[in-house]
């Protein structure tokens, strides 16, 4: 099944884990279920439509989803998802 | 020193003491004497002199960066030392740009440095960044950052990005001939409120260290046109785990910076986090209704019954608490509820304000009618009410 790499900012809000196995065929579908596993981490991965935010870019292995289908996106279960929100620390 | 010993900066010709001084980059074939006069001619403009601008500018002053350009209106903190290495405890309450002078005059007195002590703004940028050949983001703040990737976005000069959080580090090079910005992977910044700063949510000391010198890497490479610079990647770093990535980054044809071209001036680019995002998403982290810390001390002086919880981290909680307040961090707020009283009013904080914030929101959503936000958290609670408490 594809996995789902968190950064360590949001582990917390999923029991610590940074990489999660998720079930699904497609991105969203893969980001709704680590959603619903984990309700706290579920609004920022996504907004309360389902759809994407600007500020937090999914790729799916080494492409951005928005170039490639976004959460339609059909997901293998080889691949790797990596949530990158936006950081402005300095 | 005689000037015949100085050296040149217009033609990059270096003074003879200077072979030996740069020899481990001359017998580099990437680099060698015209990447080091490269190097001499270069101007590279740092906006910020903390974390990132601080592994930044020393080692493009020892790399021999003709001039480096400081931006930054700040003084030296001691929490600022843990990470900002260009400053040390005897410059604590100095300028930044004052310590940082003396520390690249003591590394490299061939390195001219241009300070501007400022707040980086769309009324000054254009003069300051003027006749820089790179700029260096290196601020601490989305306003700055959007401000930043605009104004090279306009001028043409590339940005060379990082971003710290916590144990989390990004890198890149934006707005180079060609390639893609800062906007095109972020359209828009996070509501505020929703990513907290690193004086809330803490950073690793030595992941500055690590993405600052990442960022001077680049700025090398561009600079000596040396190897492969991060333009069109990205570079993602999990110092916690040490994970790395390097994931593409294409341009936007609908950017607005980049793309469309639509930004034509810096007037609306520090208003990024005012700008209205998704309307639930603004709906969710709307202002909430705060207490001050006197008033709260007043009232609980006075005999009154509130509920004071803490929604920061327990190891947060050893390090400082309020005389009274119960631990709830926010993650496990929701499965907590029942711990709480509907009847009874309710005080939330944190640290600054930050997360207790997104706890009222909560706490609200559930059906708590009287919960407040202790404005400023338990840093202002230290600083107003109770000293003894420990700030951090």
């Amino acid at each position: 099944m594809p996995t789902v790499n968190l950064p360590s900012v949001l582990t917390p809000l999923a029991n610590g884990l940074h990489t999660l196995d998720a079930v699904g065929s497609t991105v969203g579908e893969a980001i709704d279920d680590v959603a619903r596993r984990f309700p706290s981490l579920s609004p920022r991965l996504r907004d309360e439509h389902g759809a994407p935010y600007p500020f937090v870019t999914i790729y799916l292995n080494d492409e951005d989803i928005r170039f490639i289908g976004g959460f339609g996106a059909p997901v293998q279960p080889s691949d790797e998802l990596s949530v990158v929100p936006a950081v402005a620390g300095g | 020193m005689a000037s015949s010993m100085l050296p040149d900066r217009t033609t990059g010709d270096l003074a003879p003491g200077e072979y030996i001084r740069y020899s481990r980059h001359l017998i580099l074939p990437e680099i060698g004497v015209d990447g080091q006069r490269a190097l001499r001619r270069a101007r590279v403009l740092l906006v910020g002199a903390g974390g990132l601008g601080s592994p930044a500018a020393l080692y493009l002053a020892a790399a021999g960066v003709g001039t480096l350009g400081l931006v930054d209106f700040d003084t030296v903190d001691v929490s600022n030392l843990q990470r900002q290495v260009l400053h040390g405890t005897r410059d604590i309450g100095r300028h930044k740009l004052d310590s940082a002078r003396d520390r690249i005059a003591d590394i490299n007195p061939g390195v001219h440095v241009e300070g501007f002590p400022v707040r980086l703004s769309a009324d000054n940028a254009y003069e300051i960044a003027e006749g820089f050949d790179v700029v260096l983001d290196g601020t601490d703040n989305f306003a700055t950052r959007y401000l930043v990737n605009d104004l090279c976005v306009l001028l043409g000069v590339p940005n060379v990005y990082g971003s710290i959080f916590r144990f989390d580090g990004q890198a890149s090079v934006f707005a180079a001939a060609n390639g893609p910005c800062y906007r095109c992977l972020y359209r828009q910044p996070p509501p505020a409120g929703l990513v907290p700063a690193c004086a809330e949510g803490g950073v690793l000391g030595v992941l500055p260290g690590l993405v600052g010198t990442i960022q001077a890497t680049e700025a090398i490479k561009l600079i000596t046109r040396a190897g492969t610079p991060l333009i069109g990647r990205l570079l993602l770093v999990d110092a916690l785990h040490w994970r790395q990535r390097v994931v593409r980054l294409r341009r936007d044809p609908e950017c607005p910076a980049c793309g469309t071209r639509e930004i034509r001036d810096l007037s609306h680019s520090e208003e990024v986090c005012a700008v209205p995002g998704p309307t639930d998403v603004d709906a969710v982290f709307a202002a909430v209704p705060e207490i001050e810390p006197t008033t709260l001390s007043s009232r609980l002086a006075s005999g009154e019954l509130l509920d004071i919880v803490d929604v920061r981290e327990p190891h947060e909680w050893a390090i400082a608490r309020i005389a009274g307040a119960r631990l709830i961090p926010l993650a496990s707020l929701e499965s907590r509820l029942s711990e709480l009283s509907p009847e009874r009013e309710i005080v939330v904080h944190c640290k600054m304000g930050g997360r207790s914030a997104q706890a009222v929101r909560r706490l609200r959503a559930a059906g708590f009618k009287r919960v407040w936000n202790l404005a400023g958290g338990i840093q202002r609670w230290s600083l107003e009410v109770d000293p003894k408490v420990p700030t951090y």
